[in-house]
């Protein structure tokens, strides 16, 4: 048989290649947990949600339960955040008379009078565990890769699932509290540069740990964690720098339903170009290193350069249709779907980025080390999206401004 | 665009050969057939995605639309006329900018042409064709030998594919038979659909843009206005009747209680009117704010009443929340002042200081009055009710204070000149003390300085006025001076009358050095103090002495005349420290004066406010396409990247009782994933068809697609 040698990479297993045949009771049981929890929250408080709203409430459902029959581990995942942020919700009902405001003076007495709260599951501390537990998962896997040691990379895997659930427990956290601080402050927390630092290290972990999954292979979680730490590093000097984490109310522009949608796609995309990024690291110095050879601590040549094209490809999918929600949501609130305000503009100019790597890529079937170099250079265009734009432009998107 | 079906990649030609198409011959080529070439290479493709990106950037880094003088101001001549003529100040709308957009249309469209038949023909043909040899060229193949019969390997072969998702079809000649199997066809849809969806998302976008209103003016059928006149005065050749634009986006600004039924749209240095099928009244604006001072939402209250059939609707317009009327969108776009009416207190800084004169008028209304034979204008702008602005606190902290409502205004004198005032209405608190505030900006966009006026303990400007008043009436003055010298001398006899003339001298000379103090300031009644002391020949020491006795004199004079007028004021009985600090902020706001710029000073007293709504007036009907566009893109991406198009052949041939297998399979993509299936499709070959791997070299060795090309 002559099949190429790339056949040799780890191979996937076996469960991951036709889905539809692994349709297992577990799934139905799972789906039909979530949509019972979401009739819950409809039954009880669908009359506030309205038309766009329960239509979120059940597509969530709906997409939990395939991303669980896709990729099995999300389950656990989901079923923690729940009972934690369950219970986070909980403990502040106990302490607010009718789960009313209380106002920001009184919220944060109730956070330091309850060691659960103040520990655990109110946002500043659900957060800080996030913050610690990424920041540790670095060092661990680099540790791991150096020492060749699949146990240590298997702690830095851990790390980085429970720093996902943290931040997820924290985002549920802080998305309450606004509504606790005040009524009228409430909205979900995507809406400043503080609360998107967080969705981004948590969706470029989650979307990590689905390439880890993929490829069999840990290797390169220090070289992504590395770009969540220095996102980290930013985060912890904007909050005790600037104060970045008070939860403040929403100027009208962003009091949108859009927001809960535009911003999570937006962030798929620049979560997946920077695992492309980072990824195009290794293999540079990997190349760098002298290549592929017999016993290598990074994946092959080949399968990174697997794993860039699928990133920015996800990653594009994802950033087309946030770019596009921009648009519509744009339409609605500027009275143009397309202004050629700064950000948006940059959107495009990223999109048009990795439009042409993937030309290249698809059909002039480029690869190796340019498309390494180049991915590299992507996020470069990415990172001025998305922080360069709202430091140094002004515009319509001014609510990050640093 | 071409996809890799006709590229250039070898293990593609390779799979061309494999469906026996046709060889290509060089033949010479006519223009036509060059120029589609060009068109729709990739190259071509690539390099445009690339510079439509570095374009994109001049528009995010050069502010767009501004105002040409302040262009010309930022960029001198040269490069204003350069940038203009680039058009880089409208980058976006620019003929060389949408040449390129019209240009990626063109190569887009091209290449669907192009590659789409053969796409729609490939996705339905089962390449039977293939003959033994080109499927040999394929980089993934295999070579398998079975004890079974053909008759049963066949079935079995038929049943392996469509388990792996392959349909199939079978041709039976002679001495073999080829079994094809396909899937995932819908992935070269996905091609189509994508790259239509750009061209649909592109031409519903050029539907919307300013091409047409652009085209117009070239023609000449519509006038950029550039004066800023009422809608009433506009020419008639600037406005656009109903349904002249197919699409545009204007802005009005309509104050409440007024109505409006036209829109302005920005064109070069102006812009043109277009005209609306309603009229829009606006019933009230108003502002929700958070308890933090910061606006919670903007809304107008509007009364839509259609011209033609005089149906009337009333509808609130939101941000977020547009109301689409009769075709058009219409959104809350700004809001600013609609006119308010203004009462305020003229009080003269100059001449009869100390003077108040009441004076009407309202936001947008000038004011003319002469002062000392000079012509002044007044030119009330705009009025504020709130002024948020931040403020570090005693605890450190910094809080956003409001510092209530301000108007502000021009002041321009007879050469056109003008400063720009912003008055508070009412005292601001600053560390326990209490001031009234006037911004002085002197040029566009400069920094604003601040006037602080100390109040009384009423709260009140009277008696800042009234000591302004003591201070510039020398004959006041000098009475005062002539005072403090007699208290310090007690002179008797004869000498009385010579100090008496020598007071009179004195007090004279000290009331003309506070007339300069109030009138040009601290450093000019210095300089004239030391032109004075000049003409002693004293030595620098004493020098020094004279003229620090002479200021702390002049000092005296100025506390007396405090007092004074606090007597005159009828409120003073002793002198507290509140009153040190009044005198003290009183002096330096004496001193700043000179260089405040307006012989009046303006105090707003009260106002009856009246907003302004900014609305935006669309009609998008290229929003519809690119909304289809969008959705076509999206399906197209996630069917060109996650539905994975592949082939597998299986050419079975007779060898004794048995039979040889010959397996070779394709994939679009070439991602490392197909060596996966492909192994796993060949393992289970191997067990379904009891065969055994052929190890015997293969004619052609093969390739690996995943080195770089």
């Amino acid at each position: 048989m002559s099949v190429p040698k790339e056949h040799m990479i780890p191979m996937l297993d076996a469960s991951m290649k036709k889905p539809m045949a692994r349709l297992r009771l577990i799934d139905g049981i799972y789906a039909l947990i979530l949509f019972a929890g979401a009739y819950y929250a409809y039954a009880n408080y669908g009359s506030a949600m309205g038309y766009y709203g329960s239509g979120t409430l059940w597509g969530t459902a709906a997409g939990l339960a395939f991303l669980g029959w896709l990729w099995p581990a999300t389950r656990t995942l989901v079923a923690v955040v729940a009972v934690f942020a369950l219970l986070t919700l909980y403990q502040y009902g106990l302490y607010t008379p009718g789960g009313l405001a209380v106002g920001r003076i009184k919220l944060h007495e109730i956070q330091e009078g309850h060691f659960f709260l103040t520990y655990f599951l109110s946002s500043p501390a659900a957060t800080m565990w996030m913050v610690t537990l990424f920041a540790l998962a670095m060092p661990t896997y680099f540790f791991g890769l150096w020492r060749r040691s699949e146990f240590t990379l298997k702690v830095g895997s851990g790390l980085v699932w429970s720093g996902i659930a943290m931040g997820f427990i924290g985002f549920f956290a802080r998305w309450r509290e606004s509504y606790l601080i005040n009524f009228d402050y409430g909205h979900i927390p995507v809406s400043n540069l503080y609360e998107v630092f967080v969705v981004f290290s948590v969706f470029t972990s989650i979307l990590y740990l689905y390439f880890e999954r993929r490829y069999k292979t840990r290797a390169l979680g220090g070289f992504v964690m590395a770009v969540v730490t220095a996102a980290l590093g930013f985060l912890m000097w904007y909050q005790f720098a600037q104060s970045a984490n008070t939860i403040e109310p929403l100027v009208p522009a962003l009091k949108s339903w859009w927001m809960k949608i535009h911003v999570p796609a937006n962030f798929i995309g620049y979560g997946s170009f920077a695992i492309s990024a980072m990824v195009g690291v290794a293999y540079l110095l990997k190349e760098k290193m002298g290549g592929d050879g017999s016993n290598d601590r990074l994946p092959s040549l080949a399968v990174m350069d697997d794993i860039m094209y699928k990133s920015i490809a996800l990653g594009f999918a994802f950033f087309t249709i946030a770019t596009i929600l921009g648009a519509m949501w744009a339409a609605e609130a500027w009275g143009g779907y397309w202004s050629w305000d700064p950000k948006e503009t940059w959107a495009l100019i990223v999109w048009l980025n990795y439009a042409a790597w993937l030309h290249l890529r698809l059909s002039k079937g480029w690869r190796g080390t340019a498309m390494a170099w180049w991915s590299v250079g992507g996020l470069l265009v990415t990172t001025f999206a998305f922080l360069g734009v709202n430091m140094f432009l002004s515009g319509l998107h001014s609510y990050g401004k640093l | 665009m071409s996809d890799s079906l006709n590229s250039s990649n070898p293990a593609s030609t390779r799979s061309d050969a494999a469906s026996g198409g046709p060889i290509r011959v060089m033949q010479p080529i006519g223009l036509t057939k060059r120029l589609l070439l060009w068109l729709t290479s990739m190259n071509l493709a690539v390099t445009l995605l690339v510079f439509l990106a570095i374009a994109s950037v001049i528009g995010t880094v050069l502010k767009q639309n501004e105002s040409f003088s302040s262009y010309l101001d930022v960029f001198g001549p040269f490069w204003f006329a350069v940038f203009r003529n680039l058009s880089l100040f409208d980058v976006y709308s620019a003929t060389w900018f949408v040449a390129i957009l019209l240009f990626l249309v063109a190569s887009t469209s091209s290449c669907v042409i192009r590659n789409a038949p053969n796409f729609l023909r490939d996705m339905q043909s089962f390449r039977l064709n293939a003959q033994e040899k080109s499927l040999r060229a394929f980089a993934h193949q295999a070579d398998m030998r079975s004890e079974l019969a053909p008759e049963i390997l066949i079935p079995r072969i038929q049943a392996a594919l469509k388990s792996a998702g392959f349909s199939n079809r079978v041709k039976a000649s002679a001495h073999e038979t080829l079994i094809s199997g396909r899937k995932g066809s819908i992935n070269r849809i996905g091609y189509v659909l994508t790259h239509l969806g750009i061209i649909v998302i592109l031409l519903g976008g050029l539907l919307d843009s300013k091409m047409q209103l652009k085209l117009m003016d070239m023609l000449g059928m519509v006038k950029v206005e550039t004066a800023n006149i009422p809608v009433s005065e506009v020419p008639a050749a600037s406005k656009v009747p109903v349904g002249g634009l197919q699409a545009f986006r204007g802005t009005v600004n309509i104050p409440e209680h007024k109505w409006g039924d036209v829109v302005f749209i920005g064109l070069k240095d102006g812009y043109v009117v277009q005209e609306l099928p309603f009229k829009v009244f606006v019933n009230k604006f108003s502002i929700e704010h958070y308890d933090t001072g910061m606006p919670k939402s903007y809304m107008s209250n509007v009364t839509l009443t259609n011209k033609a059939t005089g149906a009337e609707i009333t509808k609130t317009i939101e941000v977020n929340h547009p109301v689409h009327y009769m075709g058009y969108n219409i959104f809350q776009s700004s809001f600013g002042d609609g006119g308010t009416k203004l009462k305020m207190e003229a009080w003269q800084l100059g001449g009869k200081a100390g003077v108040a004169q009441p004076i009407d008028s309202a936001v947008f209304d000038k004011k003319n009055f002469d002062f000392n034979d000079q012509k002044y204008r007044l030119e009330f702008t705009d009025f504020r009710q709130y002024n948020i602005n931040p403020v570090i606190g005693a605890d450190g902290l910094e809080h956003q204070v409001n510092y209530g409502p301000s108007i502000t205004f021009k002041l321009r004198n007879a050469a056109g000149e003008a400063i720009e005032y912003q008055n508070y209405f009412y005292p601001v608190t600053f560390k326990e003390h209490q001031y009234f505030l006037s911004g002085v900006k002197r040029s566009i966009g400069g920094q604003q300085q601040f006037l602080y006026i100390p109040a009384d303990k009423n709260g009140s400007i009277k008696t800042f006025m009234a000591f302004l008043a003591t201070l510039t009436d020398p004959s006041k003055m000098q009475i005062i001076a002539a005072e403090l010298i007699g208290d310090a001398g007690h002179a008797t006899g004869a000498d009385a009358a010579a100090n008496a003339k020598l007071t009179q001298a004195a007090s004279a000379s000290i009331a003309q050095l506070v007339d300069v103090f109030v009138r040009q300031g601290f450093p000019a009644m210095q300089s004239k103090i030391e032109t004075a002391l000049a003409d002693r020949k004293l030595t620098p020491e004493a020098s020094k002495q004279a003229e620090q006795a002479s200021i702390s004199v002049v000092r005296s004079v100025l506390e007396r005349a405090f007092l004074d007028t606090l007597t005159q004021l009828g409120d003073k009985q002793d002198f507290t420290d509140k009153d040190a600090k009044f005198f003290d902020d009183a002096m330096d706001a004496i001193s700043a004066l000179p260089a405040y710029g307006s012989p009046i000073l303006v105090q707003p007293v009260s106002f009856e406010q009246i907003q302004s709504t900014g609305l935006e007036v669309s009609r998008a009907p290229g929003a519809i396409w690119v909304t289809i566009g969008s959705i076509m893109l999206v399906l197209g991406i996630f069917m060109g990247f996650y539905i994975h198009y592949r082939r597998q052949w299986i050419l079975v041939k007779p060898e004794g009782l048995g039979a040889r297998l010959l397996v070779a399979g394709s994939d679009v993509r070439k991602n490392i994933d197909f060596d996966r299936d492909f192994a796993l499709f060949c393992g289970e070959l191997l067990a379904i068809t009891e065969s055994k791997l052929n190890l015997e070299p293969s004619p052609t060795e093969s390739g690996t697609p995943g080195t770089p090309a």
